[in-house]
């Protein structure tokens, strides 16, 4: 009974190509005018994306199947990578179910029979719909899991800079993982390098609260039982005034204001000296 | 009143979108760098707290205007465990987190004005305002 029902749908949709076509650029002409004006991308949704769109529907309703070939997979792809917004797709898949579905209703007037319609359509098409949005949030998710990784390397390096002395560059905000991962290889580092001193610049860290400052003495504070001394430079006044405010004492380790008297600092402590060579 | 911008606090990231927004306000108000850095420190702070204390809640900033005296005023909203002791973390050095226990009596020391109230198991709200000079 259902595929007889089915065939029955396809055929109808079939003969009736070119009305539903055109309802359907209709409607997805006025979702494109309303939701995306103004977006940058509607320059690229062009008329032909919408017609590969709609071929490729067609296509699939006469295989049903909807993983055949994967031809609409690749242009879900294809449409996703080019910047196209998740709602083009889905609501063009929306708007092409109503399109057929108000074609079957001017056709058929049988309660029963519309119903039996009105399931197959959905059946047909809600895998579809699954589909596009299984696919989009895994490109997000993949995108956000490599920009993390990519994040997470450039996080914190410790850089030898002169004989017993390197430097680790803070940039950015730091939360819990990141504390964890300064720690981690500013131990690791001062082993490997066997550094006397090390500078810690937080230059380019925008806030200094009592969760950052406690990161910090505590990783001064590990760095000091290993026997080498720890330097805070890049101080801003700024973040000097903040850090008198809330209390924080940081009596233990010398301070500079900035990385080039840190190393100055630096270079005395490990009885080192720049010579010019004139 | 003018308008008040929250920001939702549920993880980590959330407290560098609050002190971002409260950055940019203090900023628009025409707070110094100086002051700039105490709003969001003190953002910071309060964000941090709910992130920890309470696991979700909100922080809301909005500038204020009293008969020509201007400011920006932070409210840190949370239905969490609440404090029970409010006079011992308004005291430098107390904590139950291993912290450093300066993050309460710090912000009160940033900024201006501050008050706070909470009711243990039903919430926390701490108000803080710095005024422009």
């Amino acid at each position: 009974m259902q595929g007889k029902l089915d065939n029955l749908i396809v055929q109808m949709i079939n003969e009736n190509q070119e009305t539903l076509k055109n309802n359907w650029l209709n409607e997805v002409n006025i979702f494109k005018e309303k939701e995306l004006a103004g977006a940058i991308t509607t320059l690229k949704l062009s008329e032909e994306i919408d017609q590969q769109f709609f071929e490729l529907l067609i296509k699939h309703i006469n295989y049903h199947d909807i993983s055949k070939d994967g031809t609409l997979d690749q242009f879900f792809d294809q449409v996703l990578h080019t910047g196209l917004p998740l709602r083009y797709l889905t609501q063009g898949l929306q708007a092409a179910r109503r399109v057929i579905l108000n074609l079957l209703v001017e056709t058929e007037s049988d309660k029963e029979k519309l119903a039996a319609v009105y399931r197959e359509i959905d059946r047909w098409l809600d895998p579809i719909l699954n589909r596009v949005v299984e696919n989009s949030s895994q490109i997000w998710e993949r995108t956000v899991s490599i920009q993390k990784t990519a994040l997470l390397e450039l996080s914190a390096p410790l850089i030898p800079v002169f004989q017993n002395i390197s430097v680790m560059p803070l940039i950015g905000s730091i939360d819990t993982e990141r504390a964890k991962l300064i720690m981690e290889n500013l131990l690791n580092g001062v082993i490997k390098y066997r550094s006397e001193v090390v500078l810690i610049d937080i230059t380019g860290v925008p806030v200094v609260d009592t969760m950052v400052a406690h990161h910090i003495i505590q990783a001064a504070d590990a760095v000091r039982l290993l026997g080498s001394t720890c330097i805070l430079v890049g101080i801003r006044p700024e973040i000097a005034q903040t850090i008198v405010s809330l209390g924080i004492d940081l009596s233990q380790f010398p301070t500079k204001s900035t990385l080039q008297k840190g190393m100055e600092n630096a270079l005395e402590i490990t009885n080192q000296q720049l010579i010019s060579n004139k | 009143m003018d308008i008040q911008s929250c920001v939702e606090v549920r993880n980590e990231w959330d407290i560098v979108s609050a002190r971002q927004l409260g950055r940019n306000m203090a900023k628009e108000l025409g707070f110094g760098n100086v002051d700039q850095a105490r709003i969001t420190t003190a953002i910071s702070e309060l964000a941090r707290n709910i992130y920890l204390y309470a696991g979700r809640g909100k922080i809301c900033i909005e500038p204020i205007d009293q008969l020509g005296k201007k400011g920006l005023r932070i409210i840190a909203l949370d239905n969490g465990p609440g404090i029970r002791e409010i006079r011992k973390v308004m005291e430098d050095g107390y904590t139950t987190s291993g912290g450093l226990g300066a993050g309460l009596p710090g912000v009160k020391r940033l900024m201006d004005e501050f008050s706070i109230e909470s009711t243990v198991d039903v919430g926390t709200e701490i108000s803080a305002t710095k005024w422009l000079r």
